[in-house]
């Protein structure tokens, strides 16, 4: 940063420290609470048990986060097994079965352990920093609901090494492939299932009740900052779903066990019921793991492009209307499943729909960079990258919708290709931009700057060169999860398998920036961005244990 | 706008240049290169309306695409900070808001009304001539003709050596088939598809048809073939273990032929009664036997007999191997439910099964030598 | 503070409750959805009336179709591939099962309509599909069926097609015989 910003950022940091004692003023009135308060105000105990008893939010957001990039790596592991085998065509290095496994659990993983625990990690360690709250507001809740993670990915990843294999019906598990012809491990996974939905309702809860409950006086709802926002909505979904989830599986876990019959036709069920319930869940599923990128790009793009966010009222109402698109858009998961016409037609429309609110989003953030004064530090790049790629996502998706064009999609690499361009660049590229983003808070050093760029290009190259030649493969007939492909697919697939290894081993990099930015000293200032704006960056770099002590007044 | 223009347009052009450098830099040697990339515009009517239905949306989304982030690159290039750009600070203008909410809306209504004509064109299935039920098993595909009494199964023809790479990967690697469906042209086909155990999905992408295969309950779609030809096609739901390798095949051929092939097929199931009748020696049994324990026992059993423990049980040196040559007999025939082993009686002829059982009782050193003759299948078959 | 969130907290935790219920509850509602709507090609499994005059002449072609689940041994064929049959007259035909096994064995028959839109106009006034099918080892048994097409059948539908897939029960009805018998 050249002594022209740091200037600035001084200046602006003075200004900050002024108004955050005018705020300490107005909340003096409330002594009770300080001195209740006072007494709670150390630091964190020591040793390992700080870890396993800690209620507090930063010690939590950050185990969450720890806990997702490890599963980052294990899912990405098996990830890349998979396209280690679909190097080449024929069969080289893992057999089908295995394989099956392999795609089933890189699922599971990612969308459970990766992507959702880093949400919840975020909204941990930022959603007290950005109401103005000293802490989450169910802080023992909030312990548990980390603590039952582990666990519940520990019985999953045991059953690989359980005699008939780990889960290998694919992470959408459709009976009867997952309950008649499951192998016996399956009564663990639905085990573990319901372990993380237990867990992330809980986490929901924690989010609402902070939200709700804990907003600094002044901040009313319309003050929300946009990551808040998307998460109350995400927790609400979360709410009314992980519920149908664990419903589900457990109407499985009868069907297997207690002689019941929802999915099978023989005692007067139907399998396609399963999918219509799956789906329930499984859409709005979709948005859990997208809603809260919104919210972090649209942090994000305002802080570097120095400009207020866009229309920000038309963000909470897109983003609002997206949620409640998402539970009447279930069935389009379901084109081929021999759904009668009319139901094809109302959930094609329904689905093109969602095109609308999500288009206004992508219109406010360009227009929010629109004479702006934009610097393109790492996290920028990545939400704008996200901007890009999430859109290319889109924009296959909305071909997706399109029913009778779907019966030539549904089931092929152009369905792994659209949901890739929405999941990687999409989700994780938003978490990554999020870890750069507040990295400097969290830890009170800059991460390397330069090495944060080499690791955005190298995963920006990385995700294309892996996800785009899969919309060729697609079109061109290939079906997902096949062990081995034809010879006409073969070039492409090569291709994507470059690139998987380059995205993957790039996140190599990200982590020897992290662990360098907790144990070198290169002092944040408070501000952090220049352009920063919002109530965690009126607190020190790191922030202090327990984040407002004061509620500070928000006007 | 004209700048808006000028910049769509080195959108696209940096776009297209970007997808020839990786052309360039992935054209790794091989010897099968083919870079197709689009959708196969098929050979029925509605294959045909389906791909312009693609391409239209994908120029939709193209020119969409080129305008949204030409706009954002032109802000990327001219409002940086770096180039001294100061911010204007609006946030908010409601007929712009407005504008981007109902523009969109009214292309996807443009968008909506043709793909609605065309699927109400997919769900008319009046006027069929010829109904075929369609049954998926694990892992392949089961073709009966309704009203013909021509019922057989269709499995993948690949050699197993292939798959492993102990041979050269011939052209229709794994789109290959033993017995391949057979329509004649331009006659109105029905598929009834339906599933045996888990559900599956019928999908020939030259017929632009895909619908799974779901066990107690029966789909339909259908398919006017336009040309002669040979199609392929794949499974499209996850099955299980061998989901990748239960190709479909399709020939289309003319009237004549078809009717041709009709009257051989009815001839072939008389000549495999005849031939069971025949006195067949251990030999013969076991050379039969070992084709038909390649093609629909060693998925699961492995060639070796030896299974995959936990998930396959092992042939070699099992009980009902071993044992009473009745239980060997029956378990083969009927299947054992709530297993992947599935009843083999009508999926193979009577000297198959004999041949199988009895290349089961002799290979792998634990040779019994005892003979289970055709003629004995044939009456247990009836 | 304590107070208001314990209140929104057992707000949340009641409908976290109700939607776990609500996914039991999809259940029984797509069930009445699919007889309503006849997706699936469903089939209500109660007699419908018997009905032997109409005012139309409208005839179309229904066809028969037998599927074995899995493993199931039986042979399983309808008596006719297919009929001709005026709307709002009852039929009757029959399949033809027979156990080749050496064992006593039970079959449960669900039957499903193509396409699925035809499911609600073709009512069964008698199946087999309704009871447990027993058969012992050996035995080979004709199974009746009656049904009529409601008059009020779309016109476009002029062909439907009745399909069976015989499941083994086998062990399921032991259990369940043991139980309530």
């Amino acid at each position: 940063m050249t002594t022209g910003t740091e200037q600035v950022v001084e200046a602006e940091i003075e200004t900050a420290e002024a108004g955050k004692n005018e705020s300490f003023d107005g909340a003096i009135a409330d002594t009770d609470k300080n001195e209740s308060t006072t007494e709670h105000h150390h630091g964190p105990a020591k040793g390992i048990s700080r870890w396993f008893f800690t209620t507090n939010h930063k010690d939590i957001g950050s185990m969450y986060l720890w806990f997702s990039l490890t599963m980052f790596m294990v899912g990405g592991c098996m990830a890349l097994m998979i396209r280690t085998e679909l190097f080449q065509p024929g069969l080289q290095f893992i057999q089908p079965d295995f394989f099956n496994q392999m795609t089933t659990m890189h699922g599971l993983i990612m969308v459970f352990g990766a992507v959702m625990p880093a949400f919840v990690g975020l909204a941990n360690w930022m959603i007290p920093m950005m109401v103005g709250a000293p802490d989450m507001a169910l802080p023992r809740l909030n312990n548990w609901s980390f603590w039952i993670l582990p666990f519940a990915f520990s019985i999953m990843l045991m059953t690989l090494f359980m005699e008939g294999g780990g889960p290998n019906f694919g992470w959408t598990f459709y009976a009867p492939l997952s309950t008649t012809f499951a192998p016996p491990s399956v009564t663990y996974f639905i085990f573990a299932v319901h372990m993380m939905g237990i867990s992330s309702i809980m986490g929901a809860i924690n989010v609402i009740v902070t939200i709700l409950n804990m907003r600094a006086p002044g901040m009313n709802m319309m003050k929300l900052p946009l990551f808040v926002w998307t998460w109350l909505i995400t927790a609400f979904l979360l709410i009314l779903v992980m519920p149908v989830l664990a419903g589900v599986v457990t109407m499985m876990l009868m069907d297997i066990h207690f002689g019941t019959s929802f999915f099978s036709a023989a005692g007067g069920g139907d399998p396609v019921l399963f999918q219509h319930i799956f789906w329930f869940f499984g859409h709005p599923e979709v948005y859990i793991m997208i809603l809260p990128a919104f919210g972090i790009v649209s942090e994000i793009i305002p802080t570097f492009a120095r400009k207020k966010l866009f229309g920000y009222s038309s963000m909470v109402y897109a983003t609002s209307s997206i949620a409640f698109l998402s539970f009447i858009v279930w069935a389009h998961h379901m084109f081929t499943v021999g759904l009668p016409l009319a139901g094809e037609l109302f959930f094609m429309f329904a689905t093109m729909l969602i095109a609308v609110p999500t288009g206004v989003k992508v219109f406010n953030w360009v227009a929010t960079m629109f004479r702006g004064s934009m610097t393109f530090e790492t996290p920028m790049l990545f939400a704008l990258a996200f901007v890009v790629l999430f859109s290319i996502g889109g924009f296959s998706g909305l071909m997706l919708a399109i029913a009778p064009a779907d019966f030539q999609y549904h089931d092929t690499y152009f369905v792994v290709a659209h949901f890739h361009y929405v999941l990687v660049p999409g989700s994780i590229f938003s978490i990554m931009a999020a870890t750069y983003y507040w990295l400097p808070k969290w830890t009170g050093n800059y991460y390397n700057e330069k090495m944060g760029k080499i690791h955005f290009w190298l995963s920006f190259i990385g995700i294309n060169i892996t996800f785009f030649p899969m919309h060729f493969v697609g079109l061109a007939g290939m079906p997902r999860r096949v062990p081995d492909y034809a010879l006409q697919f073969a070039d492409f697939n090569a291709v994507a398998t470059v690139g998987a290894f380059l995205f993957g081993f790039s996140q190599l990099l990200f982590i020897y920036n992290v662990v360098c930015c907790i144990r070198k000293k290169n002092q944040a200032s408070k501000q952090v961005w220049e352009g920063a704006h919002g109530l965690e960056w009126t607190l020190p770099s790191p922030a202090p244990y327990h984040s407002f002590t004061k509620p500070p007044k928000v006007d | 706008m004209t700048m808006k223009l000028l910049n769509s347009a080195k959108n696209i052009l940096s776009f297209s240049q970007l997808k020839l450098v990786m052309l360039l830099l992935f054209a790794i040697p091989s010897a099968h290169a083919d870079w197709q990339l689009n959708m196969r515009e098929g050979v029925t009517e509605i294959s045909r309306t389906i791909y312009s239905l693609h391409m239209t949306i994908f120029w939709i989304c193209v020119v969409i695409a080129a305008v949204v982030f030409g706009i954002m690159l032109y802000s990327v290039i001219y409002h940086r900070k770096s180039r001294g750009a100061k911010v204007q600070n609006f946030h908010e203008n409601v007929y712009v808001e407005i504008a981007w909410t109902v523009i969109p809306m009214v292309i996807l209504i443009g968008m909506a009304a043709p793909a609605t004509g065309t699927l109400k064109k997919m769900y008319d299935q009046s006027d069929s001539e010829i109904h075929i039920q369609v049954t998926g098993y694990q892992w392949k595909w089961r073709y009966q003709y309704l009203e013909q009494d021509v019922d057989f199964f269709s499995s993948l023809a690949t050699p197993l050596a292939q798959i492993n790479n102990q041979e050269p990967k011939t052209e229709n690697y794994l789109l290959e088939v033993d017995n391949p469906l057979v329509l004649p042209i331009g006659k109105k086909v029905r598929f009834l598809i339906t599933s045996n155990d888990v559900i599956h999905s019928w999908w020939v992408p030259d017929f632009a048809v895909k619908k799974d295969a779901i066990p107690g309950f029966i789909n339909e779609s259908w398919a006017i073939p336009a040309e002669i030809g040979i199609y392929r096609g794949q499974c499209a739901e996850l099955c299980g273990k061998d989901h990748g390798f239960m190709p479909i095949v399709v020939e289309v051929k003319s009237q004549v032929d078809y009717e041709a092939w009709l009257a051989g097929q009815k001839l072939a199931q008389i000549e495999k009664a005849k031939s069971a009748e025949k006195r067949w020696t251990l030999d013969e049994l076991m050379v039969t036997g070992k084709e038909v324990y390649t093609k629909s026992c060693a998925a699961c059993h492995q060639a070796s007999g030896e299974g995959i423990p936990g998930v396959f049980p092992a042939l070699k040196g099992s009980s009902i191997v071993q044992g009473d040559p009745a239980a060997h007999i029956s378990i083969v025939l009927s299947g054992k439910s709530g297993t992947a082993m599935q009843a083999f009686r009508d999926q193979l002829s009577a000297v198959e099964l004999a041949a199988v059982i009895t290349y089961e009782r002799n290979a792998w050193g634990d040779a019994l030598g005892d003979i289970i003759s055709p003629s004995q299948i044939a009456k247990m078959k009836q | 503070m304590a107070v208001t969130n314990n209140k929104l907290v057992i707000k949340l935790m009641g409908s976290t409750l109700l939607m776990f219920g609500f996914g039991f509850a999809l259940v029984p509602l797509y069930d009445v959805f699919c007889r309503v709507t006849g997706i699936n090609g469903k089939v209500d499994l109660t007699p419908g009336t018997y009905l032997s005059s109409s005012d139309t002449d409208r005839e179309i072609k229904i066809q028969f179709i037998a599927v074995n689940n899995e493993a199931m041994p039986w042979k399983f064929k309808p008596k006719e591939y297919s009929m001709k049959v005026k709307l709002g007259q009852t039929y009757s035909t029959a399949y033809i099962a027979s156990n080749s096994t050496p064992n006593y064995m039970v079959a449960q028959a669900v039957p499903s309509v193509s396409p699925s839109e035809a499911a609600a106009y073709l009512q069964k006034v008698d199946c087999f599909c309704f009871n447990r099918q027993p058969l012992d080892a050996g035995e080979r048994k004709e199974m009746g069926l009656a049904f009529n097409i409601l008059p009020d059948m779309p016109a476009h539908i002029k062909t439907i097609t009745l399909s069976y897939t015989l499941f083994d029960i086998t062990q399921a009805s032991s259990k369940v015989l043991a139980s309530t018998e």
